[in-house]
């Protein structure tokens, strides 16, 4: 188990390692200078030239890639060239939108495609299968800013629960908070659920087929009782790695649904930075998305791991 | 207690709460487009920054109106020298900072000089070229000294690049910024929303609200949700002018749509063949169908335009009749100018939906004439790169947002490259000029000569469109400056 994951760690640091050379390089490779963007058309080359002295812009690619990532490592992120605050601040503040949300619309997805799963694996080919199945077909079908606008127009514009988009700040409590993030787990949660439910419908099925199935109706267990104990279990080494790329998803797909819902959270962050070419603030952030990414999926690995013997003795 | 009696009360206790609501809720909530990046009008470009803070929280020596006047701003009147060298200042008396700190002599000194100053990093560092001094007289007298005429120094004066700010608060100015005006900055959620709340020792007419907070939602769906679930108030320089008409008809909400200072063109590479001949020049100019860009992109708003100039301004002169759409006319000055067959250009295209949209109908209107037009779409600093820069385009659309900035046509390396001299030397006797009227004509001439010489198609001035509740009272209409000046905004009920 100690081998295997000193194994796992040492790839999530190469992974970083490479990710970060290539954030770099294709973010510098975009042609445009950022001092010249953020003064405008009125500017003048002198200013121009401070602005760049002042951001540190006029010292080479290689220099700042190592005071980009020597400064990470330490937890500076630098100073943001449009907010002129560190983009550790500005990370601070945003994270806790998007990882509530992320979390939130996870929690949204295993909660509706466990049972769901479930239920649709037991009743194999029956009326109640098919109702679930296609009812997934069409969650996997619908985009979720699609969806999203048609829960604003229902929920916000005409029934008035709640607000079209925005976020109050969890220190306005948190019910307010959970409020505001409500529709957009939901549109994040659903595509989401519907994936999980039919990876954990097949995987269970495929589970039924083995011989250590056959064993344990044989034993005497009913057909629920041997799809609890023994199926569920083997079948969830898909089923994580799904919800490992789905959390990837979630943490990324949230660019989209917090421009649709202008939830001040780190996918809008990127979004305005790209459009402001505040290049560090996007550096960072992309940077710390591929950082959680890779995290999560040793998380999962290591969860493998903790589900299945035989992996801990393979590695 | 009966519950017949707790029935008659309800409604009455539900009556009271709500009326008291309402009588406490005398603030808005205004959305823009963009947030701006930081806090200090006076160190970027952004014009999300003007638009929360101009007039609200900062104030120069001079301040735009809604009608675009210039008026008396921190500065209560000024002497002109007769050589027009001479600006001498008399400020307010009893302006005080948001912070407790008194406003005088000392702080326009210093605004004014960081503004100019080698390492400034001021945007509009152009406006305080001519300065050649500011001294202080006393705590409200600041003479200000030019080194050549400048006619338009108390407009330069006016715009929010000048507000004049104080040397004990400039250092965190980004995110806590302190000035003179009638509303001061309260909180700033980064990604969410500011907040203003009302100066109580304000030195002219107080605000009529206690507060204010703007929200940004730059995706056009959001912002239509957010306008109809009434989580905003009003939403200044609407994206989506596809939903106007339904705001319109909604009894719930009013639509202004006003004039910006956005003189909208097809910019030329002048420098440039085939654009160096002016027949060539002229027969873009005829091929455009204005009308049908103003329809077809803008969705009807926006006021045609013959030259580069606002046309709500006193001194516009109508050229429309320069470059009416005559594609047959068009085609006639291309084979006059050797081209019988057309020719091939680019045509360069930053982001804004009238240079997408208008480029795809402007496309269509050259082909009419035998112009095959190429379209490129960059991003912003990618235009600013190539084509503003790199002066390597032949045709471009782009909004000139800034103020009264015809001058830019005597710049013989602006990315038009125009120049000519005679241009030049309107500017220069402009410059000098300080009679009204005369400044007038000047305009007039300028104006002349750069739709005579076909320097760019000039198609339209920038509209934008406020949507706002019905009682909401006070919104300027037109935009001079990016500004949400929110001083005279009150609710009627």
């Amino acid at each position: 188990m100690i081998r295997y994951s000193l194994h796992r760690a040492l790839s999530l640091i190469l992974s970083l390692l490479v990710a970060s050379v290539v954030i770099f390089t294709v973010i510098e490779v975009i042609p445009g200078d950022t001092a010249a963007f953020m003064l405008g058309v009125n500017a003048r080359p002198d200013t121009i030239a401070a602005l760049r002295a002042e951001l540190g812009l006029d010292q080479g690619g290689f220099a700042r890639y190592l005071t980009w990532v020597t400064g990470m490592l330490q937890g500076d992120f630098g100073q943001s060239y449009t907010y002129r605050t560190p983009v550790a601040e500005l990370i601070a503040d945003r994270i806790w939108v998007s990882l509530p949300l992320a979390l939130y619309a996870l929690f949204l997805a295993v909660v509706i495609a466990f049972p769901a799963g479930l239920y649709a694996a037991s009743r194999r080919g029956r009326l109640g299968d098919i109702s679930v199945m296609g009812a997934t077909q069409i969650g996997v079908a619908i985009p979720n800013f699609w969806f999203a606008m048609l829960m604003v127009l229902v929920f916000a514009i005409h029934l008035r629960w709640v607000s079209a988009g925005g976020f109050p700040g969890w220190d306005q409590g948190l019910g307010a908070g959970i409020k505001a993030l409500t529709l957009p787990a939901i549109s994040l949660a659903l595509p989401q659920a519907a994936i999980l439910t039919r990876v954990l419908r097949s995987s269970l099925l495929d589970m039924l087929g083995e011989d250590f199935m056959r064993t344990a109706r044989a034993k005497g267990l009913s057909r629920r009782q041997s799809l609890w104990r023994h199926a569920l279990r083997n079948a969830l080494i898909p089923v994580l790695t799904i919800i490992g790329l789905q959390f990837a998803f979630l943490i990324a797909g949230g660019i989209v649904i917090e421009q649709v819902f202008f939830l001040p959270g780190l996918g809008r962050l990127i979004f305005q930075a790209i459009s402001a070419r505040d290049l560090i603030v996007v550096e960072s952030v992309v940077m710390l998305l591929v950082f959680l990414i890779i995290v999560v999926n040793f998380i999962i690995d290591i969860a493998y791991a903790a589900i299945d013997p035989r992996l801990r003795a393979r590695a | 207690m009966n519950n017949q009696f707790i029935k008659c009360l309800a409604p009455l206790a539900l009556a009271a709460w709500a009326g008291m609501a309402a009588a406490q809720d005398n603030n808005i909530n205004v959305a823009i487009q963009l947030e701006p990046p930081n806090l200090d009008p006076t160190g970027g470009a952004a014009q999300a920054i003007d638009s929360v803070l101009y007039s609200n929280v900062f104030e120069g020596l001079t301040r735009f109106l809604a009608n675009g006047a210039v008026t008396a701003g921190l500065a209560k009147d000024w002497d002109i020298s007769d050589d027009g060298l001479t600006y001498t200042f008399h400020l307010r008396d009893g302006v005080s900072f948001h912070d407790g700190t008194a406003m005088d002599a000392d702080d326009v000194k210093f605004s004014l000089d960081r503004a100019r100053a080698e390492d400034s990093t001021n945007a509009q560092k152009g406006l305080f070229a001519d300065i050649a001094d500011v001294s202080v007289v006393d705590p409200t007298t600041v003479v200000v000294t030019l080194s050549r005429p400048n006619g338009n120094f108390l407009f330069n004066m006016a715009w929010g690049d000048a507000v004049i700010v104080a040397p004990e608060s400039i250092g965190d100015i980004a995110s806590n910024p302190i000035g003179t005006g009638a509303f001061k900055f309260s909180d700033w959620v980064q990604g969410d929303r500011i907040e203003l709340v009302r100066n109580p020792d304000y030195w002219g007419d107080k605000a009529l609200l206690d507060a204010a907070t703007f929200r940004f939602i730059s995706d056009p769906t959001a912002a239509f949700a957010a306008v109809m679930a009434e989580d905003v108030d009003a939403f200044v320089g609407f994206p989506a002018p596809e939903n106007l008409a339904q705001f319109s008809s909604d009894t719930r909400f009013q639509v202004l749509v006003g004039n910006t200072e956005g003189e909208t063109i097809l910019a030329m590479n002048n420098g440039l063949a085939p654009f160096d001949n002016v027949l060539v020049r002229q027969a873009v100019a005829l091929a455009i169908n204005r009308q049908e860009i103003i329809d077809g992109a803008m969705f009807g708003l926006g006021t045609p335009i013959g030259t580069h100039f606002a046309p709500h301004n006193p001194a516009y002169k109508d050229l429309l009749a320069l470059s009416p759409h005559d594609p047959e006319r068009a085609k006639a000055l291309l084979a006059e100018a050797g081209y019988p067959d057309g020719f091939t250009t680019t045509l360069k295209l930053p982001p804004p939906s009238y240079a997408r949209r208008g480029g795809e109908i402007i496309a269509a209107q050259l082909r009419d004439v035998g112009i095959t037009a190429e379209i490129t779409n960059l991003e912003w600093a990618q235009w600013l790169e190539e084509v503003f820069r790199g002066k390597d385009y032949g045709l471009t659309i782009v909004s000139h947002t800034e103020p009264m900035d015809i001058g830019i046509y005597a710049n013989p390396d602006y990315y038009f490259q125009y120049g000519d001299p005679e241009f030049a030397a309107i500017m220069d006797r402009l410059n000098a000029e300080t009679d009204p009227t005369k400044r007038q004509l000047l305009l007039q001439d300028a104006q002349t000569k750069i739709a005579e010489d076909y320097v760019n198609g000039y198609l339209f001035e920038l509209a934008v469109a406020t949507v706002a509740k019905r009682e909401l009272n006070g919104l300027w209409l037109n935009q001079p400056t990016a500004a949400v000046d929110l001083t005279a905004v009150h609710w009627a009920r």
